[in-house]
């Protein structure tokens, strides 16, 4: 596996530290961190792309700003705390990192959550599309 | 305790622990005792010999608060084998049910939401173990925090009572590919009849998988040949209740022809949406015979060699 950027892959060591049911309480603390929509995406629910791979609607935005690093935006309603928590894994490991470094993230990654057990895999392929969407704004933002 | 005189199917005939809900919203229902309303429930949460369960499409949401007391089922992975492509055995069951303060006398109202989708999924596999007093929290959870009733994240500690290991009926309520093949004569003939509940471009072959939940697909699209169209959500008000009996009737039987006497089956994608249908037809509309093909689309349009039909027409 390519190295992670170094947020991303302290959350990979806290998931695989813990046994399934803790999995699921870190989840939980981290679909309650993630942070709101600034103001210039407040009522731009429609400027953003909705993931249709996650069983709850969920909104992304991402920027690459002038140094090349990547910043996300998520909106997701409290109704729907695991699409919340894959969303704040994202933004909690990737934003603010290097366009490069977000693209070499491999697809995969998610299985080494070790969410599998706790979550179901159906559920978690929410997550894949997630990144991979993540990805495709990254390259049309830096292409 | 008193047996209701009542016409519930064979397996699941039993004591009730709990007095049933006399609102008269639910008394025009053919079963009414297998539904509760918010402030029945709100009146009899703590009662000895209730148990509430919360069963939803979001395996953390009842962890961000829950009606007190009530414990969690996770259809995915609690009530699914974890290996094989089934339900938990009756040891499994008997622990789930245990280790909740489930005993088998329990009054057991389930309450989830996106309209009850996985709460009626949750009670239909209760029901494959005949546990006798099942019912559902007509509104849900979107029914209860909408009313702004009390919420809590405390987790209750109930005490592990003995639940008897019970064999699960796979024949009454539940129904296997091979049933369905043998079903599709009488499907012709007009003495039984199948309910697609997925929604419109899933029937015709459009879509090989439900909007939004593109991982759960299939080879082939379309339906099962002689199968009639009814969106499951389509028995759900806006408020998340379950519709009239009055509303029911005009779907069910006078739009799409069924009666209760019919030998029905019902599917979708993997058996969920299709028990909430398997709720309203049996407990809702009285229908005496309606099994839940699980294996449902999943299955079908993989399969190899059985006969689809696409369009919008049954075929």
């Amino acid at each position: 596996m390519a190295e992670l950027p170094e947020a991303l892959a302290e959350l990979v060591d806290d998931f695989s530290a813990v046994g399934p049911k803790d999995r699921l309480q870190l989840l939980l603390e981290l679909s309650q961190e993630l942070p709101g929509l600034p103001e210039r995406y407040a009522d731009a629910a429609d400027s953003m792309e909705q993931v249709h791979e996650c069983q709850s609607p969920l909104f992304l935005a991402v920027e690459v700003d002038d140094a090349e690093r990547v910043h996300l935006f998520f909106s997701a309603p409290p109704e729907a705390p695991t699409t919340r928590g894959f969303a704040s894994i994202m933004h909690t490991g990737l934003d603010g990192e290097p366009a490069a470094d977000v693209l070499a993230v491999p697809d995969d990654f998610y299985i080494a959550l070790g969410l599998g057990e706790a979550v179901s895999p159906l559920r978690l392929r929410g997550m894949a599309a997630m990144l991979s969407r993540i990805k495709k704004q990254v390259r049309a933002h830096t292409a | 305790m008193t047996a209701l005189r009542v016409s519930v199917p064979r397996t699941i005939v039993g004591a009730m622990a709990l007095p049933a809900d006399t609102d008269p919203k639910l008394a025009d229902y053919a079963h009414p005792e297998r539904l509760v309303t918010t402030e029945w429930l709100a009146a009899n949460l703590g009662t000895e010999g209730l148990v509430v369960v919360e069963s939803d499409e979001d395996v953390l949401l009842y962890d961000t608060g829950h009606i007190p007391g009530a414990v969690k089922v996770d259809w995915h992975t609690e009530l699914n084998d974890p290996v094989t492509r089934d339900y938990v055995d009756g040891t499994r069951f008997a622990e789930i049910c245990g280790e909740r303060g489930i005993g088998r006398d329990t009054t057991v109202v389930f309450y989830g939401d996106r309209n009850n989708w996985w709460a009626t999924y949750a009670l239909w596999v209760f029901a494959l173990f005949g546990h006798a007093d099942v019912r559902i929290l007509d509104g849900g959870r979107a029914k209860w925090v909408a009313e702004g009733r009390e919420m809590t994240t405390e987790q209750p500690t109930p005490a592990t009572v003995e639940y008897p290991v019970v064999e699960r009926d796979d024949v009454t309520l539940r129904a296997f590919k091979d049933d369905v093949l043998a079903h599709l004569p009488k499907v012709r003939s007009g003495d039984g009849a199948l309910v697609d509940v997925r929604s419109p471009g899933e029937y015709s072959g459009e879509l090989l998988h439900m909007p939004d939940y593109p991982q759960e697909g299939a080879v082939r699209g379309g339906h099962i040949p002689g199968a009639a169209s009814v969106p499951w959500a389509r028995a759900a008000a806006e408020d998340a209740t379950f519709r009239s009996r009055a509303e029911l009737e005009a779907i069910y039987l006078q739009e799409q022809g069924l009666s209760a006497d019919d030998d029905v089956v019902a599917y979708c994608r993997i058996g969920e949406r299709s028990s909430h249908t398997w709720f309203v037809l049996t407990h809702l509309l009285g229908f005496a015979h309606v099994r839940n093909y699980d294996g449902s689309w999943t299955e079908w349009g993989n399969a190899v060699r059985v006969p689809v039909a696409q369009g919008s027409e049954r075929g």
